[in-house]
């Protein structure tokens, strides 16, 4: 039986009726159209599809659409002010962290997220604070200094 | 890939998840942050006709300060724990634990209610709760009771809460002034331990006062490495730390798989051991 969802999708309110059994990831590509957050591997290790929900990131693919009820989601098209870029999707257009492309929505995400609680974060604690995601063409090593860079975009001092 | 059909309900209180468990039968299963449950679905690994989301109950949420212990909420996120001040001062190994499992994200949604009760032999948790003496509280149609962690932990990913009950909290003993360490030993950065030991101890000048040491993936459920324990009152050199831990995987059954025999498994028991206890000493 279908149960009703009132979330709030990168500023606009969404009201719908969804199956249980529907993930987060599938009702904001399928339904919403919002296909920046991509599916990668299917078993919670890549983090491709992390968004962040009430300001935390999450994968989108291990919860429930039923249970973003009341919540509010920021996917990577809703982190640009107008035509301006959110300073780690700045950063790593300018540091080239990526590749194929295709992890750096949840790569940019799970930054946001990591900037948020440590602005400074050390190198260490960048690969640490990154490895819920996976990137398999870059040898991390542009993305560590694309997050950098973004600290030192954010105020950070590295 | 899409999960199976289930109903879904939301209770707000524990009366209302231990009625809807009731009411869904066998095939029920209590959703908590999800982080285990999800991939199963997902891999149609289980098929439940009815999820109880239990993120929602208020009561599930605290982490309190009850005098010898600190109380923590079924569904309080490994995240919270990992950050909470009582935690952090009073029950050390656990955040360091805590701070291990999974990844950011992971950690954000997934309860450490969620993991004890879910009982992974390779889960990180439940050895450090058997280490640090928890007790469990468990609500069901009778009422609640409270299991001991030596009891909780039955079989593989099998505990003490039965189909119709809920875990409500987990009380850990206060262990204030202990130094504490976890170890484990993986092949990459997210995978589960091939074994893990905890270890937390309480120093008199620069001798072992006091050791309680705990050990992941050494059987199907964790195991107190007792012998350990007693073999490291009173010692204060890394070669007594040595001659202790060459007790570690004593009375153990570990499995063998893919990625270890059970020889092996008992060389890392003692190996990480060693290390955990002299970090957590000082040592």
């Amino acid at each position: 039986m279908p149960h009703h969802i009132s979330v709030t999708v990168d500023g606009t309110s969404y009201e719908a009726d969804v199956e249980p059994r529907q993930l987060l990831v599938h009702w904001l590509r399928d339904d919403l159209g919002r296909v920046g957050t991509v599916v990668g591997c299917d078993t919670s290790n890549c983090g491709a599809c992390t968004v962040l929900m009430d300001g935390r990131s999450i994968k989108s693919c291990s919860v429930l659409a039923v249970q973003a009820d009341g919540s509010e989601i920021t996917t990577i098209q809703g982190l640009a002010t107008g035509d301006e870029w959110h300073p780690v999707q700045a950063a790593f257009k300018e540091c080239h962290g990526l590749q194929c492309g295709y992890c750096t929505p949840g790569m940019v995400l799970a930054t946001v997220d990591l900037l948020a609680e440590n602005p400074n974060p050390t190198e260490e604690e960048i690969r640490d604070g990154l490895h819920g995601n996976l990137c398999r063409c870059t040898g991390y090593n542009n993305i560590v200094k694309s997050v950098q860079h973004a600290a030192g975009l954010m105020g950070g001092t590295k | 890939m899409i999960p199976a059909a289930f109903d879904y309900v939301r209770p707000s209180t524990v009366d209302e998840a231990v009625a809807a468990l009731v009411a869904g039968g066998e095939d029920a299963k209590v959703l908590g942050g999800g982080q285990s449950l999800m991939p199963v679905l997902r891999l149609r690994m289980g098929a439940p006709s009815v999820l109880v989301d239990c993120s929602r109950i208020d009561e599930l949420k605290g982490i309190s300060d009850a005098g010898g212990a600190i109380v923590i909420g079924a569904g309080v996120t490994h995240d919270d724990v990992e950050k909470s001040a009582l935690v952090r001062e009073h029950v050390a190994l656990l955040a360091k634990v805590t701070a291990t499992v999974a990844d950011r994200q992971i950690r954000h949604r997934g309860t450490l209610g969620g993991a004890l009760a879910h009982a992974d032999p390779a889960g990180d948790q439940p050895g450090t709760a058997l280490a640090l003496g928890a007790t469990f509280t468990i609500a069901g149609p009778a009422g609640r009771r409270t299991v001991p962690a030596s009891e909780f932990f039955v079989d593989y990913f099998t505990t003490a809460v039965g189909p119709d009950e809920v875990l409500v909290s987990v009380s850990f003993p206060k262990h204030a002034g202990w130094g504490a360490h976890y170890e484990r030993f993986n092949r990459t950065a997210q995978a589960w331990a091939i074994v893990g030991a905890a270890a937390t101890v309480r120093m008199d000048g620069g001798t072992i006062a006091e050791a309680r040491v705990a050990l992941t993936n050494m059987g199907p459920s964790p195991v107190r490495a007792t012998t350990v324990e007693a073999a490291l009152v009173g010692v204060s050199t890394l070669a007594g730390i040595a001659a202790a831990a060459a007790h570690a995987a004593d009375g153990t059954r570990p499995t063998g798989d893919i990625h270890a025999d059970p020889e092996y498994r008992e060389h890392l028991a003692r190996v990480l051991t060693r290390r955990a206890v002299a970090a957590a000493a000082g040592i």
